[in-house]
């Protein structure tokens, strides 16, 4: 599928179109040399173009690279083969200034307080000290945690941790935000609050996304396009575009059409599970 | 294991201790047993508190502190580095991690004599010892420390572009922190004792010195002054250190 086809999503001007922030052209990664019967091919010649303000979802069976993606396209994994373009520029080591990641649950610093933990990030980047209080605590209203800047990330729910390392990311004023399954570990309730607040967001933000996933729900919720990978070795099988504004309101979340949408993924899945399930099976 | 009126659980423990000066002073008071291997609780306070009033422990105190304080600071400055060193490498950890731990399992104090044989009786052959010592836990810990920190922090912060100053100082540093600590709290308390119970084997001067001087000219009831002097200096020296560590370690929820 090309940019071309995208859905008119209320995000991203029509001028956008075909102006690609992210580029994937044949991503491969393999663990361990040729004729190594522990040879693991992780990603098989991925190619995808992700374009400006777009939310696109990593989705696929454990072990499909969708992560392995993420970090090579996040600059934290170089690839076996292939290469990726972020503005035209090949990316070979972390590029913080364009690109933001939030992982799961653990990676806040424990040891800083949440502000600090946001504003750690801007002091790598060598941003202004005064400055850095004002982005922080613009970051921190943004994700709804104000009241919480001079908490410790253990005294948190795994929510407000996640809301909170979506403020770290914010804070770096990237054009491109990186998302790891970071919903992840918690309960579904939870899951689908943050996934709205996080749709109203980006609505207003217009980041470039690429967020990897395990949720059917949540891909098509929060997704612009939705990349379902294969089983082992991963490769992308289909595309599929939800042609939705954002942001998504409550009632998208209970429509025919998110319905129909989970539906077409769950059937995309299903083989391709089965077959990771058959493969470790004794 | 909550539950219980602090107040309860606090007056208990006062009356165990009045229990137990109160066994003391029946004991010998009524001759059960005898004064030269008991003092009367009377005497040995009036001791103390004639100790503490002149300051007649001053001499002793101060030689006890310096080894310790030499000792300390040998084993944190040398444990730190090598242990920071060992940590930058699987290889060095496979090879020095067990070394270390097997070396640690040797009871260190019975390379006294040799100690003193090179270093002789006076401060030397105890900072020897303090050091030798206290070098293994904080050596350990420093390793364990350094080598398991939490890879989602490195990664999180190489993602954020910091550099490898930045990576030390803000994230290898504030992670390993915590473990390194317990090293330095142990290394800190197995350093005071075996000075103070090397001081008894053989010294010239200090704490342990002066408690085994007293117990051998019959003087019991200066050595049991003595013996709590040195408690109370170890309990100052914990409650310093714990409150350093408390403070160090607040976000740990």
């Amino acid at each position: 599928m090309s940019i071309g086809e995208l859905s008119k999503s209320g995000r991203h001007p029509p001028d956008a179109r075909g102006s690609a922030a992210i580029t994937v052209t044949g991503v491969s990664q393999v663990y361990g040399a040729e004729g190594d019967p522990r040879r693991v091919v992780a990603l098989d010649r991925a190619s995808l173009e992700v374009a400006r303000g777009e939310l696109l979802c990593l989705i696929g069976p454990s072990g499909c690279g969708k992560s392995t993606l993420l970090n090579v396209i996040g600059g934290l994994a170089s690839p076996s083969e292939g290469e990726v373009t972020i503005d035209g520029e090949k990316v070979a080591a972390p590029l913080p200034k364009k690109v933001a990641y939030v992982f799961q649950e653990s990676a806040l610093f424990p040891w800083r307080t949440v502000i600090d933990n946001v504003k750690l990030g801007m002091a790598f980047q060598g941003v202004a000290r005064g400055e850095r209080d004002s982005r922080a605590h613009e970051a921190l209203v943004a994700v709804g945690l104000a009241e919480f800047a001079d908490h410790y990330p253990g005294q948190l729910s795994g929510g407000m941790k996640q809301r909170a390392q979506l403020a770290r990311a914010l804070g770096l004023k990237t054009d491109i935000l990186l998302m790891d399954e970071p919903f992840a570990s918690l309960d579904e309730q939870t899951r689908m609050v943050l996934g709205e607040d996080l749709s109203e967001l980006l609505a207003r933000t217009g980041k470039t996304i690429v967020f990897v996933t395990h949720s059917l729900i949540e891909a098509v919720f929060l997704a612009d396009r939705v990349a379902v990978f294969s089983a082992r070795p991963g490769r992308i099988k289909e595309v599929i575009a939800v042609e939705e504004g954002h942001p998504r309101s409550r009632s998208f979340m209970t429509s025919d059409k998110l319905g129909r949408l989970r539906n077409r993924l769950y059937e995309l899945l299903h083989d391709e599970i089965r077959k990771t399930m058959g493969e470790r099976a004794p | 294991m909550s539950g219980g009126n602090p107040w309860l659980y606090r007056g208990v423990q006062v009356l165990f201790v009045a229990a137990l000066l109160g066994l003391w002073y029946y004991v010998s008071a009524n001759g059960i047993v005898s004064p030269i291997l008991l003092p009367s609780m009377t005497a040995s306070f009036a001791e103390f508190g004639h100790l503490l009033s002149t300051g007649s422990y001053w001499p002793d105190l101060d030689v006890t502190l310096y080894e310790f304080v030499c000792a300390f600071l040998l084993a944190a400055s040398a444990g730190c580095s090598l242990g920071y060193i060992v940590s930058r490498s699987g290889f060095s950890i496979r090879v020095f991690d067990p070394l270390f731990a097997g070396l640690y399992s040797i009871p260190a104090i019975l390379l006294f004599p040799l100690y003193v044989l090179f270093f002789g009786l006076g401060a030397g052959s105890k900072i020897a010892i303090g050091t030798t010592i206290a070098f293994f836990p904080i050596v350990l810990n420093t390793i364990a420390g350094f080598a398991y920190v939490e890879k989602a922090y490195i990664t999180a912060a190489r993602s954020m572009g910091a550099s490898e100053l930045q990576m030390f100082w803000s994230v290898m540093l504030p992670a390993a922190f915590p473990v390194v600590l317990t090293g330095l709290r142990i290394g800190f308390i197995v350093a005071f004792l075996s000075i103070l119970g090397s001081e008894t084997i053989a010294s010239l001067a200090g704490l342990g010195h002066r408690i085994v001087t007293y117990a051998e000219s019959m003087d019991p009831a200066k050595m049991f002054a003595y013996i709590f002097f040195a408690i109370i200096i170890a309990f100052l020296l914990n409650g310093g250190v714990s409150t350093l560590e408390k403070r160090v370690r607040r976000w740990q929820a």
